[in-house]
């Protein structure tokens, strides 16, 4: 098993705790004034999908939990559960919406995205930096307001609204970060 | 082609969306600035290549060459008090190995300023009057949100002691010796830090003797250094002291920082023997640092450091 030091741990990663794999949902480094370095994480039991935090401090060891990663395509949204398949094997997989987490706002049908499988279960998605959507609902804009910023709200295919500049109009094509959420550019299709 | 079909690499994007909040972060720098001169300090600019930089257990200087990069203005601006030339200030660089997180940068913008005094009722006085004054500048009140929070810039600032926030909040003594370290820092983050500065400004003080770094003891209890941090809703933005000045006390300190890094296998900086000879020289002074790029980041309701400098780590 490979061995990570506290300052190598990040979010999305697995790791064992106890024998049991844990997913890191969250990682804050930490510094008081004068303090050492540490590491505040927000942990997931990927056996009983209960969270709670803990904070390492540099320095600590730990073995990497066996998951592995896969792609898989997104098929459809029912409820509180989003539905996908993988395209290699077409075995189908339902991810909870609070599993999906904020990815949510980027999915639109066929999308490709990373899957966390462990046991052969998915337990988390992750999409690509960025996403090319097409723009749903674009209000026409009042002239006159290109002083605090220039930009206008619009809404994209997977639901999710986001602030472009003016010139972008229905039926575009604009990418967005997922990491941020913002806009990054017009894209011509 | 047209302008607008003209697409930006990726950097150029990055940067075009810092732009409203470098500009907010001028509006800081121009009012630090205006506030200190028209106190009567005068601003000084101390070297980035250094011999050797203060000994400290968790603070890791970045060698270039044969020199270390400032870790902080401190012991540079002390030396320049104890030649007699008080008070004073200065926005520094600032550079520490392997700091990076949502609130640290290894380069970073330090503010420091030393002036008379034995007590840490200045530096409190100076940070209330400090904070206003910025609040009023950028945002035109002293009241504002940062991250859907209201924050007040205007109140007089709490004072809490380290021993009470600890008994409250932790349940048990730092100043009851043998102190932990590793303790005290696991409590202070997830248990005392999250409760401090909600909604303005809190100082924090009266640090336990043994983390009391370049402070002074209380006179009237030794088991104190007088030593303050300031917070703002969790974030820890400022770190004051009532300056040591005894060489022989200053020395056995830093003699103990050095063997602490060597057992974390690390190898300690020289001693900062210049800084040791003047010492006796440094009359009552008090001092303190802020970090300017987390005080931006409330100005400019950035939720992360890396949105307030133009470029972060490694992005240049």
């Amino acid at each position: 098993m490979a061995g990570i030091e506290a300052g190598q741990l990040k979010r999305g990663l697995a790791i064992m705790l106890e024998n049991v794999p844990h997913l890191l949902v969250g990682m804050e480094f930490v510094k008081p004034g004068k303090g050492q370095a540490l590491y505040k994480c927000r942990l997931k039991n990927l056996n009983t999908g209960s969270q709670f935090d803990r904070t390492y401090r540099s320095g600590e060891r730990f073995e990497v939990a066996d998951v592995e990663d896969r792609d898989i395509q997104f098929l459809y949204r029912e409820g509180e559960y989003f539905h996908f398949m993988n395209s290699e094997t077409y075995e189908q997989y339902q991810l909870h919406q609070d599993d999906v987490g904020e990815a949510q706002n980027f999915l639109v049908d066929s999308m490709v995205v990373k899957a966390l499988l462990f046991d052969g279960r998915p337990i988390g998605i992750e999409l690509p930096n960025f996403v090319v959507l097409e723009v749903t609902q674009s209000e026409a804009w009042i002239k006159g307001d290109t002083a605090s910023g220039a930009t206008k709200p619009v809404e994209v295919a997977s639901g999710y609204t986001v602030q472009v500049p003016l010139f972008i109009k229905q039926g575009e094509f604009v990418k967005i970060d997922t990491r941020t959420g913002d806009y990054v550019e017009r894209v011509n299709k | 082609m047209s302008s607008e079909s003209t697409s930006d690499s990726p950097l150029l994007t990055r940067l075009k969306g810092r732009h409203r909040r470098l500009k907010v972060r001028h509006q800081v720098f121009k009012a630090i600035r205006g506030f200190f001169d028209s106190q009567g300090f005068v601003e000084v600019h101390t070297p980035q290549l250094l011999k050797t930089v203060a000994t400290e257990e968790h603070i890791e200087p970045v060698q270039a060459g044969d020199r270390f990069l400032a870790t902080s203005p401190e012991l540079e601006m002390k030396l320049l008090v104890a030649s007699g030339l008080s008070p004073i200030y200065q926005i520094a660089r600032s550079h520490r190995q392997g700091e990076r997180g949502s609130r640290h940068q290894p380069e970073f913008a330090i503010l420091e300023w030393y002036r008379p005094g034995n007590t840490l009722d200045p530096l409190v006085e100076d940070l209330q009057n400090l904070f206003a004054a910025i609040s009023q500048a950028v945002k035109g009140s002293t009241q504002f949100f940062w991250q859907q929070r209201p924050i007040d810039f205007g109140a007089s600032f709490p004072r809490t002691s380290v021993q009470e926030a600890f008994l409250n909040e932790a349940h048990w003594d730092p100043l009851t010796p043998p102190l932990d370290p590793l303790k005290f820092d696991m409590d202070l983050v997830e248990k005392v830090e999250p409760t401090l500065g909600k909604g303005g400004p809190e100082v924090l003080e009266r640090y336990p003797a043994p983390l009391g770094s370049l402070a002074r003891l209380a006179p009237e209890d030794p088991r104190v250094a007088l030593r303050l941090e300031l917070y703002v809703e969790g974030i820890e933005l400022a770190n004051g002291f009532v300056e040591l000045n005894d060489p022989e006390q200053q020395r056995q300190r830093f003699i103990e920082a050095s063997e602490a890094i060597v057992k974390l296998g690390r190898t300690p900086p020289p001693l900062p023997e210049s800084y040791l000879e003047a010492l006796p020289n440094l009359p009552d002074t008090v001092g303190i640092a802020v970090g300017v790029d987390r005080l931006v980041m409330l100005l400019a309701d950035a939720a992360d450091i890396a949105d307030v400098v133009a470029f972060e780590h490694l992005e240049a």
